[in-house]
């Protein structure tokens, strides 16, 4: 049971192999027994879970279901759960029962979709290894010496772990795309304003984006079905019809050119990761596919960019937490210098902290031209990059990361060596497009992730491609053992 | 030395929405505390702002108005501090990019002379909540729910030489606001607030002076004098060798002085860059003129025409036109009566001594249009002279009904019976035969003791113009 | 480019936040990686180019002038740390 999907769920479910409640009672237990070595998740919605999933029986049995009535999922503690705990990771927001959802979790309990948890993450998702959480670092089902990849690990370790059958995530910068990568998973993060930002905890406003963490494209499809849509509540979600994700699938990809990007095959990158992804790149190939060297020529700017506008739209994001109206409070302040001081330096972890501090910095009196406004010009540069080679080639694929996931502990020292974890993912979000990360080998039994990079709006196609490619290999069927 | 003083204001102005600018919070006055304070309006973590068409209406309004530019692409901006009723730790604000750009207002000066100031900029902002540093054991209480509310910012260059033309200047943009119908301009409840940029110069000098930003000044009154207090601290203070220091202070209008506000002078390093919550606000052409369609007669054109239509002089058409209920009233009365000149006299002088007197503005008056249309009638078909006619009036406004109803039930109702008062002419001359002989003689000036002695016997109610022509004829008989 | 203890606690101040000496010293070191990182920018050729805020280039969308929220109050005051008749308590303000 706790090896299939939800597309496999789903029909399950419709089928009246199982009920509702005898699956979502069955993961509860999972997690209970599996998740103490793992730390995936930060709350457990048992109650919630249980009345939902019996609610989810009569619907179906009224005849009254969507397609994903009754499948449990988890959702990354991020997203606003109305009457649950929702932390962000942080020490910050610990106490904090958020008083309304999400837009994303209204659209899955609207479908009748069942809350298992909420799972961990780096704090306010700043991070690439899990490891900046209040909660304590999650550990890569893989290998639990490892990390899992950050900031929505506790998504993806979740998951890889058959602790839930697909979680929802969010990315910011390779947020759901790394551990996907790192734990051998399909992760898709959609074009900006694809999903509703309304209830998501803000970490940099322009580029935080909500997807899916899944075992497989199918899977993914079915999540962005329920999730994508225009949001009035989002002055940034995008007014577009959204479409049957599922409906292109099958479609062949004879004819596809995908783009090689040089930049992403440069020094760095791990050599046996660069020949799983070549293998991968032949197996389109033989599906059909033409491979076509392209540049990216300013891709090697996105980082130092991202560690201006993320950090600059963090550091305004992060003023509320203050101690005033929620969340965590410092004991006895004596003036309100000391409120704002102590409350916000004990609340918040050292990452966050590290990069209100950078963005503070760069918005400063003095350095806003030469930081923020010079990031933001290079942002057009990326975009430019992307739209020069979207003329030329229909997608773009390359590695995820450039290496498989590497030990708990060991990257903490000099921040700058985890940022460059995001190297080939970070342009992404600057430009605002969908990205979609799919199990493409293995690397001493340690996942390797293919990142697919299309145009706007084009999330139907990735899906496409990746379905297409999951078709022909069976890297997404692998599992640690559990 | 002479010198010469440099205002440049920045108003606040509350825009007149049934929400806020970015939440669909009410704005409703007097509500109790965080009752209107939203899960946005309290910067919960995952809310997100999502703009006022009406606020973007209004601020667009008041940019034709002022013959402003417009902007085509305007950009909201974070302004970064922290204050207890900041919520989010930024204020929502437009800096770079406003939605309104330069534009200027012509402003009528005491000497009736008119000079045009020019308008920076205006630009749509939130405002903050409110501290209540009472009945707290020592600790400050914070209510939210005016955090939120929209606000234009009108900034006016620095154009303006003297107390008096500041005054004269917030009186008319006063009045363009409420003409707009953008807001209730109330300064009592700070719905209209001002900070005044102030410094001085020798006379002649081109280069400003260091300025300093007065703030929380809340009547037209209290700008007047916190400008001329200002003014003259900072006189005393140059004339005694000092310097005057860029800085924010606080006008106290019980010790009617300024003072420095140190505690807002730290850190002013407001770290301002593009709201990423909101893209920018793209307007075509057609949705100015569609806005442009609804922009009501102004003030300068409503009084240009109350001269060309109404004939009426420079002065009553400014005082008339200068407010909008006023405007209408008089049009109103006018309406009804026909006769301009009476109508602009009896609203410009008898109503607005009773206004003044009785505080209340003119939309309560008990005398309506209607009413005092009808009294005017009375005067110009001579059923009552002007004279009777301030009784009458004395009387619609303790309520006791129109102009028919009282003249009647008081009798008041002018003699214009020839037959009648060539009696009471006859009867004077008479009775004064010393007097007769006097104005025969040449004496004309006794002429005004007839015409006193016959309005006494009718009681103030024979026609005068009537009076004087009998008169004239039977003393030259 | 390096950064001076006293520009650590200027921004440290700006962002209230209360750096042990530790973390200043922290700060400072992690801070002279990072602004070489993302002091390479500097070596694009950027002029000529609209800065980039948004991904999505279109207006943004507007709302109805409708009062859509009702009063929560006592439902979110749940979650603040001090209250009360109604107001969020914070030590002394001096205006």
């Amino acid at each position: 049971m706790f090896k299939l999907g939800i597309a496999d769920i789903s029909r399950s479910l419709a089928a009246g192999e199982f009920s509702s409640e005898e699956i979502t009672t069955a993961y509860l237990a999972r997690i209970k027994e599996k998740d103490k070595e793992l730390n995936s998740y930060i709350t457990l919605c048992e109650e919630q879970a249980l009345a939902q999933a019996k609610a989810a029986d009569t619907n179906r049995a009224n005849g009254d279901a969507h397609l994903l009535t009754g499948v449990p999922i988890a959702h990354k503690d991020i997203f606003c759960t109305a009457g649950i705990k929702t932390s962000c990771g942080s020490r910050m927001l610990d106490n904090f029962i958020a008083p309304y959802n999400a837009t994303v979790v209204e659209n899955f309990n609207q479908a009748g979709v069942i809350t298992l948890g909420k799972t961990n993450m780096d704090e306010f998702a700043m991070g690439s290894s899990n490891e900046t959480s209040y909660y304590g670092p999650v550990h890569n089902p893989w290998n639990k010496e490892l990390v899992p990849g950050g900031s929505s690990g506790g998504s993806a370790a979740a998951v890889a772990a058959h602790l839930c059958p697909a979680a929802t995530a969010t990315d910011t910068g390779g947020s759901i795309r790394q551990p996907a990568a790192f734990c051998g998973l399909t992760g898709l993060k959609p074009t900006y304003g694809r999903a509703s930002r309304w209830g998501m905890i803000a970490f940099a406003s322009s580029l935080d984006q909500a997807g899916t963490l899944t075992r497989s494209a199918e899977d993914a499809a079915l999540m962005l079905n329920v999730m994508a849509g225009h949001d009035p509540k989002d002055s940034t979600s995008i007014d577009i019809a959204t479409e049957d994700y599922t409906a292109n699938l099958n479609k062949p990809l004879q004819g596809l050119k995908i783009g090689i990007p040089v930049q992403h095959f440069a020094e760095g990158l791990d050599a046996e990761v660069e020949q799983n992804i070549r293998n991968a790149l032949s197996e389109f190939e033989k599906l059909g596919a033409t491979l076509k060297e392209i540049s990216l020529p300013n891709s090697h700017q996105s980082v130092s960019a991202y560690y201006v506008i993320a950090p600059a739209e963090a550091s305004a994001n992060l003023s509320r937490y203050d101690g005033v109206r929620y969340g965590y409070r410092c004991e006895d302040p004596k003036d309100l210098e000391d409120l704002y001081k102590r409350t916000r330096s004990e609340g918040f972890g050292t990452e966050v902290k590290r990069r209100i501090m950078v963005g503070t910095y760069a918005l400063s009196a003095g350095y806003y031209d030469a930081y923020y406004l010079k990031a933001q010009k290079i942002r057009r540069l990326i975009k430019n990059d992307f739209d020069n080679a979207f003329a030329e080639v229909d997608v773009i694929m390359g590695p995820t990361s450039p290496h498989t996931a590497f030990k708990i502990g060991s990257q903490t020292n000099d921040p700058v060596t985890m940022y460059l974890e995001d190297i080939y993912t970070i342009a992404v979000n600057l430009a605002g497009l969908p990205g979609i990360s799919v199990p493409a080998g293995l690397v001493n039994n340690l996942p390797v992730g293919l990142q697919i990079i299309g145009n706007s709006f084009s999330e139907s196609h990735l899906l496409n491609i990746a379905h297409q490619f999951q078709q022909a290999t069976d890297w997404h069927t692998q599992t640690p053992e559990i | 030395m002479e010198w010469e003083t440099v205002i440049g204001l920045e108003v606040h102005v509350q825009l007149a929405t049934n929400s806020k600018l970015f939440s669909g919070s009410s704005i409703e006055f007097g509500a109790e505390p965080n009752t209107q304070a939203s899960i946005y309006d309290l910067a919960l973590p995952g809310t997100l702002p999502v703009l006022n068409k009406e606020a973007l209406k209004m601020a667009v309004k008041f940019g034709l108005a002022v013959d402003a530019e417009i902007g085509m692409k305007s950009v909201f901006d974070r302004k970064n501090y922290f204050y207890p009723d900041l919520p989010k730790g930024y204020q929502t604000s437009q800096l770079d990019f406003p939605t309104v750009g330069k534009g200027s207002l012509d402003v009528t000066l005491q000497d009736g002379s008119i000079k045009t100031i020019g308008i920076t900029r205006a630009h749509m902002e939130e405002d903050a909540g409110k501290s209540l540093h009472e009945d707290f054991h020592g600790e400050t209480g914070i209510d939210l729910n005016r955090a939120g509310t929209p606000l234009l910012e009108i900034v006016s260059e620095p154009e303006i030489r003297s107390a008096g033309e500041a005054v004269a200047y917030l009186k008319k943009l006063h009045s363009l606001i409420l003409y707009l119908g953008i807001s209730d301009g109330d300064m009592s409840k700070g719905n209209m607030r001002c900070d005044a940029n102030v410094s001085v110069r020798p006379k002649g000098e081109t280069e400003f002076g260091t300025r300093a930003e007065i703030k929380n000044i809340n009547s037209f009154k209290f700008v007047e004098k916190a400008i001329n207090i200002e003014v003259e601290r900072q006189i005393d203070l140059l004339e005694d060798g000092g310097r005057v220091v860029q800085e924010t202070r606080l006008y106290d209008s019980e010790k009617n002085e300024t003072r420095s506000m140190r505690s807002k002078e730290v850190a002013n390093d407001y770290r301002y860059f593009p709201e990423p919550d909101l893209l920018p606000i793209i307007i075509d052409q057609a949705y100015i003129e569609e806005i442009r369609t609804t922009l009501p007669e102004l003030p300068d054109a409503k009084r240009q025409r109350f001269i060309d239509q109404y004939k009426l002089s420079e002065y009553d058409a400014l005082v008339l036109a200068n407010d909008l209920t006023t405007a209408s009233y008089f049009e109103d009365v006018v309406a009804v009566c026909g006769n301009a000149k009476l109508s602009a006299n009896w609203v410009s002088v008898d109503l607005q001594a009773y206004l003044n007197e009785a505080e209340i503005p003119i939309s309560e008056s008990p005398v309506t249009p209607e009413l005092l249309g009808g009294l005017i009638n009375k005067i110009t078909d001579n059923t009552i002279s002007s004279k009777i006619a301030k009784t009458v009036f004395e009387a619609m406004l303790a309520g006791e009904g129109d102009a028919e109803k009282i003249i009647k039930t008081k009798g008041l109702k002018q003699v214009t019976d020839s037959g009648a008062i060539e009696a009471m002419v006859e009867a004077v001359i008479a009775n004064n035969p010393e007097q007769v002989e006097q104005y025969r003689s040449g004496k004309e000036k006794v002429f005004g003791f007839f015409v006193g002695q016959i309005m006494k016997d009718s009681k103030g109610k024979a026609n005068p113009a009537q009076v004087n022509q009998i008169l004239k004829d039977k003393l030259s008989n | 480019m390096s950064i001076s203890a006293n520009d650590i606690a200027y921004i440290a101040n700006l962002a209230r936040l209360q750096l042990s000496e530790a973390e200043k010293e922290e700060a400072a070191a992690s801070f002279a990686n990072i602004l070489a990182l993302i002091d390479q920018m500097q070596s694009a050729d950027t002029s000529d180019l609209e800065p980039l805020s948004h991904a999505i280039e279109s207006s943004q969308p507007l709302r109805e002038d409708i009062v859509t929220e009702k009063n929560q109050r006592e439902d979110l005051q749940k979650n603040a740390p001090k209250c009360e008749k109604g107001l969020y308590l914070v030590p002394k303000v001096i205006e």
